[in-house]
């Protein structure tokens, strides 16, 4: 059979012709078409950051609270004590005030004369803050000078902070729900449509279709993590003290094994309520274990094998160890283990698994 | 090459446990025609289609199209096909011209965008979303998805059901131009109308068999004669042998509360029928004819309406 060949200029482009181009295209159309998805994927890490940055950073320092006991001298002890910084002093009758160190109202009590009595806990450390401010207050207020001003400086260093434990949290989180949602839900959508189908009765070769989404996650991160980041590094001043390859590399391994895990929770499931379900099971333990919010080390021993072969543990302490601590891609060696474990089981499994109609 | 379009020999498909929705179905179309699948709902249609799309694996049977079998290089086969699933929902998001761009990709020949849309009709609707589309353009793009490729052999499933009149006119006029080209069409349907204007042949399945084959003229005048009279009497006391017995009458059988009789020739059936009833006192209540069609022809094959 010969076909005449086609008129040059009537040919399409390259990119008009390319299936994975096209299909690639497709999804991502879909995806920036659909505003609520967009908040999702974008907008929401940026949120949940703002909150919780702000939340944890505007945390007042506690005052030391302490009570003087009512009677002679009584106001002159409150004055000295209520001049010093972030101390807070009441005063109280003598069984008040007792009553009031055993509740944990007041962390010391102080009985007025010369010399003053401190009533206090020594095993509290609470308590034993209180007694060395209340005691240089009253030294001071007495009299006694103080031998040298030392010079003070001020430390909240960046990468020690709350935030900058979450910021890299929330890049491992964001990339672990793209991944699932973006790929899993997307496929069972595409089969409970019977577009899937639709899709198989052409020459469209199978693994274009599935490719294109991995391609389009890939791609999808070069937007996702400069936003977040970003925002976190202008807004927090988020430290990136390793490498920005690095730090890229392992984002992109982890964006691939959670896209296959999204392959194989959209493997077989013909319904969006039950791959949501899949979704969920899949996502929940990481959540909780894989330390977005705080530190999976607060686990009992017990479980830790299992915390660590989690691979969003494994994403979130690679990026950590990158953008706080500096470290070079080839010392998290555990880690890139156990993503690529991930990746390759969850491709293999769900090319097997797939149902194409 | 064989001059056969499909033909495929003992067609099963059972679903365990107990489904069996296509049971030793034999089929032969030809080159540059179009054939039309009839029967009502469950009758094994869809099933049938989509073994022969290659979409459904049988149980048992063998397939070729265009002289392959779906096992000797599948995706050369694919390309020289044209599908519309039963219920297809394509992405909402997407413009008309979008998704035709993406089907189109599928295939290394084929038409251009521009012609598949002027092909259905779409030309005006191309910058326009899917979400946006009535039923019966959707069912257009559908088509016109199926028609990218030019493919040598159409398979439409039920490609008018629930369709407004011109988008049903449009379908219609992209299976004549198909038609034309000399290219093979074989459709499902349940509108007796549909298949006796597009339907060189039509095959009549019922419960997964096929029951009647042939022209639908041929059908038409084999099964159910030329015209049928359909009648109602206020007390049951006709006789079914006495019908059978009078001048000009092929066939006679119950109706639900009256009788259909199939008839060669209204001007000496009917007026045998109204002596025959006058003369034995039974009252008509009510009285009807119409040409025989091939709804007449599952009716008289199966007892049954199509449509029920």
């Amino acid at each position: 059979m010969t076909d005449p060949a086609p008129h040059p200029a009537a040919r399409p482009g390259l990119a008009e012709r390319s299936p994975m181009v096209q299909l690639a295209l497709a999804r991502l159309r879909s995806f920036y078409r659909e505003p609520e998805a967009v908040f999702w994927t974008f907008g929401f890490p940026i949120l949940l950051t703002i909150a919780l940055g702000i939340a944890f950073r505007a945390k007042p320092l506690d005052p030391v609270r302490a009570a003087v006991v009512a009677g002679p001298g009584a106001e002159a002890a409150r004055a000295a004590l209520a001049a010093g910084e972030g101390v807070d002093v009441r005063v109280l009758g003598a069984e008040e005030a007792r009553r009031a160190l055993r509740v944990g109202q007041v962390a010391i009590v102080i009985e007025p004369g010369a010399p003053p009595g401190y009533r206090f806990d020594p095993t509290n450390p609470d308590s034993r803050l209180a007694r060395a401010v209340v005691d240089g207050l009253l030294q001071a207020a007495a009299g006694r000078r103080d031998a040298f001003a030392a010079r003070l400086e001020r430390s909240s260093e960046p990468g020690a902070r709350y935030v900058d434990f979450l910021v890299p949290g929330l890049l491992g989180m964001n990339v672990m729900s793209s991944g699932l949602w973006g790929v899993g839900w997307v496929i069972v959508e595409d089969r409970q449509k019977k577009l899937l189908k639709r899709m198989v009765a052409t020459p469209m070769r199978r693994g274009e279709y599935l490719l294109a989404f991995v391609a389009l996650r890939m791609l999808f991160l070069l937007v996702e993590v400069p936003i977040l980041l970003g925002f976190a590094m202008l807004f927090f001043g988020t430290p990136l003290r390793g490498s920005v390859l690095d730090l890229a590399a392992l984002l992109g391994l982890g964006a691939l094994s959670f896209a296959g895990l999204g392959l194989l929770v959209g493997s077989r499931a013909r319904n969006s309520q039950r791959v949501a379900g899949l979704i969920d099971i899949v996502m929940i333990p990481m959540f909780v274990f894989s330390g977005v919010f705080f530190s999976s080390e607060n686990f009992l021993a017990a479980i830790q094998p299992f915390i660590r072969a989690l691979p969003l543990t494994a994403l979130n302490d690679g990026l950590r160890a990158i953008m706080n601590e500096g470290a070079r891609l080839a010392a998290l060696g555990s880690e890139l283990l156990v993503l690529g474990a991930v990746a390759a089981g969850a491709y293999a499994l769900a090319l097997r698994w797939f149902r194409w109609s | 090459m064989s001059d056969l379009a499909i033909r495929c020999r003992g067609l099963v498909k059972r679903y365990p446990p107990d489904v069996l929705a296509v049971d030793g179905l034999d089929l032969e179309v030809a080159r540059g025609e179009c054939f039309g699948l009839l029967g009502p709902n469950g009758a094994g249609k869809t099933t049938t289609i989509e073994i022969l799309e290659g979409l459904v694996p049988p149980t048992a049977g063998e397939v070729e199209l265009l002289g392959r079998r779906w096992t000797d290089a599948p995706r050369a086969l694919r390309a020289r096909l044209g599908i519309t699933l039963q219920e297809t929902r394509l992405p909402e998001r997407l413009t008309v011209a979008e998704i035709l761009r993406l089907f189109r990709s599928f295939y290394r020949r084929g038409r251009t965008v521009a012609e598949v849309l002027a092909l259905v009709g779409l030309e005006e609707k191309r910058s326009a979303r899917y979400e946006r589309l009535s039923g019966g353009q959707k069912q257009r793009l559908a088509m016109a998805c199926a028609l990218v490729s030019e493919p040598e052999l159409l398979f439409l499933d039920e490609p008018t059901t629930g369709l407004d009149p011109q988008s049903r006119r449009h379908l219609w006029d992209v299976v004549v131009e198909t038609r034309r080209r000399g290219h093979t069409v074989l459709l499902t349907t349940h509108y007796m109308d549909e298949a006796e204007r597009l339907c060189d042949r039509v095959a009549i399945v019922d419960r997964g068999k096929v029951i009647a084959l042939g022209t639908p003229r041929e059908l038409v005048a084999r099964v159910a004669g030329t015209e049928v009279v359909e009648f109602e009497t206020a007390a049951d006391a006709v006789d079914e042998a006495a019908l059978r017995a009078l001048p000009g009458i092929a066939a006679a059988a119950r109706d639900g509360a009256g009788w259909r009789l199939t008839v060669a020739e209204l001007h000496v059936g009917v007026p045998a029928l109204l002596g025959h009833l006058q003369a034995r006192g039974i009252p008509l209540t009510a009285l009807a004819t119409h040409r025989a069609s091939l709804e007449d022809v599952f009716v008289t094959l199966t007892g049954r309406r199509l449509n029920d």
